[in-house]
C-alpha cells in the first residue's frame, strides 16, 4: 500500500510527466486553451496510458524478452499503441457513444503523443512489476491531467492581460508553463520527505 | 529548377525552421537541451531518421494506400528510430545514456510524422531528400543554440567545457524543467522580435501550423474547434 502511495504519488506530482519530464507538451500547449477540452483530452489520456501499459507491459515481458527480439520494442509498441487507440475508438462508438461524443475527438491524436509511449517505455526501463505499470501509467496520466487543469486556467488569464508584442502568442504560453513548472519542483523532495527514502 | 532545390533545402534552417517557428517537435527541444553535446547527439540522431524516412515515404507513396497511411508512415520511422538506437547503444554510449528514453520518442516527434504527411507524401524522393536534410539541420542548430544558451547560464559551460572557470556560480535553474520553458519562450519571442510578427502568423494558420494535424482527423473536416 505504501509502495502503491508512493508510485502514484511520485508520478503525479514529484515527476510530473507534463512539467518535469517533458512528455506531452504538445497537447500541453495545443489544447489548453480551453477547460472542457483540456479536461476531455486528458481524460482521454489517462484511459490509453493505463490501457496500452496494460498491453504493452505482457508484449515486453512475455513475448519479445524471452525471444530475445528486445530490441524490437519501439516498433511493436507504437504499433500496439496506434492499434489500440482504433479499436478502443471503434468499441466506444458502437458501445459507449456518449462517451465517444465526449472522447473521440481526442484519441486519434493520442496515438501520436509521446507520453504514452513514454509511459510504457520508462515501465519497461525502470523494471517495474505489472501492478506497479498499472499504478505509475495511472499516476503520469491524472499528472498530466492536474497540468492541463492548472494550465487551461491560467491561460484564460493570460490572455486578457498586456504584455509586449513580441511574447504574444505562444512565447507567453511557454514562460507562464515554466512558472508552473517552478511551482511543481516544490514537490520533488516533498515524496522523499513523505516516505523516509 | 536549381533554385527551387536550394529553396527546398534552405527553407527548413531559419524560414520555416521546425522549431522556432513551425513550433513542433516541443518535447525533445525542451528535454535534452541542457547541454549543448545532447542538443547535438539528439538534433543529429532525429535528423538522419528524418532524412531516411522522407526518402523511403516518398519513393513508397504509391504503394501505400491512403486510408492505412499514418500506421505505415509510423512502421517506416520506427524502423529507422530502431537502428540509430542501436548504433548509438554500440558507438556512443554516454550520448545513449544522455538521452535515454528521448531517443525511442523520436517515434512520435510530430516534426517527422509531419514531414511525412506534409511533404515527402507529395513531393519526388530527391525534394524530399532535400527537404529532410534542411528541416535536420533547422532542428539540429534550433536545439543546439538552446541547448548552449542553457549550459552556459545553468551551469557555465558550453560542450562540457567550463568557461567561468567556477569563479560565479551558475543559475542552476536554467538546466532544470522551469529553464527550458523559459529559455524556449525567450527565443521563440525573439525570432517574433526580429521578424516583426511574421513568424507568429504563421503559427495562427490553424491545421497547417498544427503539430498534431498529421494524427488529427479534424483536419479534413474543416479544422478544431479549439
Amino acid at each position: 500500500m505504501r509502495e502503491a502511495t508512493m508510485i502514484i504519488m511520485a508520478a503525479v506530482l514529484g515527476n510530473n510527466f507534463v512539467l518535469v519530464k517533458f512528455l506531452g507538451i504538445c497537447p500541453f500547449l495545443g489544447v489548453s486553451k480551453k477547460l472542457d477540452s483540456a479536461m476531455g483530452m486528458s481524460i482521454a489520456v489517462v484511459f490509453v496510458m493505463v490501457m496500452s501499459t496494460a498491453a504493452t507491459w505482457p508484449i515486453q515481458n512475455l513475448l519479445l524478452e524471452p525471444n530475445g527480439i528486445g530490441y524490437m520494442q519501439t516498433i511493436v509498441f507504437i504499433l500496439v499503441i496506434a492499434a489500440l487507440v482504433q479499436l478502443v475508438e471503434i468499441a466506444m462508438k458502437k458501445f459507449v457513444p456518449a462517451l465517444h461524443r465526449g472522447l473521440g475527438v481526442y484519441l486519434p491524436l493520442i496515438t501520436t503523443n509521446c507520453a504514452v509511449l513514454g509511459v510504457c517505455v520508462l515501465n519497461i526501463d525502470e523494471g517495474y512489476g505489472f501492478a506497479q505499470s498499472l499504478l505509475n501509467s495511472f499516476g503520469a496520466g491524472v499528472g498530466f491531467l492536474i497540468a492541463m487543469f492548472l494550465f487551461a486556467g491560467v491561460r484564460g488569464r493570460i490572455e486578457s492581460n498586456d504584455y509586449p508584442e513580441s511574447f504574444k502568442g505562444i512565447a507567453s504560453t511557454l514562460i507562464a508553463a515554466s512558472i508552473l513548472s517552478l511551482s511543481f519542483m516544490g514537490f520533488a523532495g516533498m515524496i522523499d520527505g513523505i516516505f523516509g527514502m | 529548377m536549381k533554385d527551387n532545390k536550394l529553396t527546398i533545402l534552405t527553407n527548413g534552417f531559419i524560414k520555416e525552421n521546425p522549431v522556432l517557428v513551425l513550433v513542433l517537435g516541443t518535447c525533445p527541444t525542451l528535454a535534452v537541451s541542457t547541454q549543448a553535446i545532447n542538443g547535438l547527439g539528439m538534433g543529429l540522431s532525429t535528423t538522419v531518421v528524418l532524412i531516411f524516412s522522407n526518402i523511403f515515404i516518398s519513393s513508397l507513396k504509391r504503394v501505400i494506400p491512403d486510408k492505412v497511411r499514418i500506421p505505415c508512415y509510423i512502421v517506416v520511422i520506427a524502423t529507422f528510430v530502431t537502428i540509430v538506437q542501436l548504433l548509438l547503444k554500440a558507438y556512443f554510449p554516454d550520448l545513449d545514456r544522455a538521452l535515454g528514453i528521448y531517443i525511442p520518442l523520436i517515434v512520435v516527434n510530430c516534426i517527422i510524422l509531419g514531414r511525412a504527411e506534409m511533404f515527402a507524401n507529395k513531393n519526388s524522393v530527391v525534394d524530399s531528400a532535400l527537404d529532410g536534410v534542411g528541416m535536420g539541420i533547422g532542428f539540429t542548430l534550433a536545439l543546439t543554440a538552446m541547448a548552449c544558451v542553457r549550459e552556459l547560464i545553468g551551469s557555465g559551460s558550453l560542450f562540457g567545457i567550463s568557461l567561468t572557470a567556477h569563479l560565479i556560480d551558475p543559475m542552476a535553474i536554467f538546466v532544470l524543467a522551469p529553464g527550458g520553458f523559459f529559455t524556449f519562450g525567450v527565443m521563440i519571442a525573439l525570432v517574433n522580435k526580429i521578424t516583426r510578427g511574421k513568424v507568429r502568423d504563421k503559427q495562427k494558420q490553424g491545421c497547417a501550423g498544427c503539430a498534431q494535424a498529421a494524427a488529427c482527423g479534424q483536419a479534413e473536416e474543416g479544422g478544431c474547434q479549439s
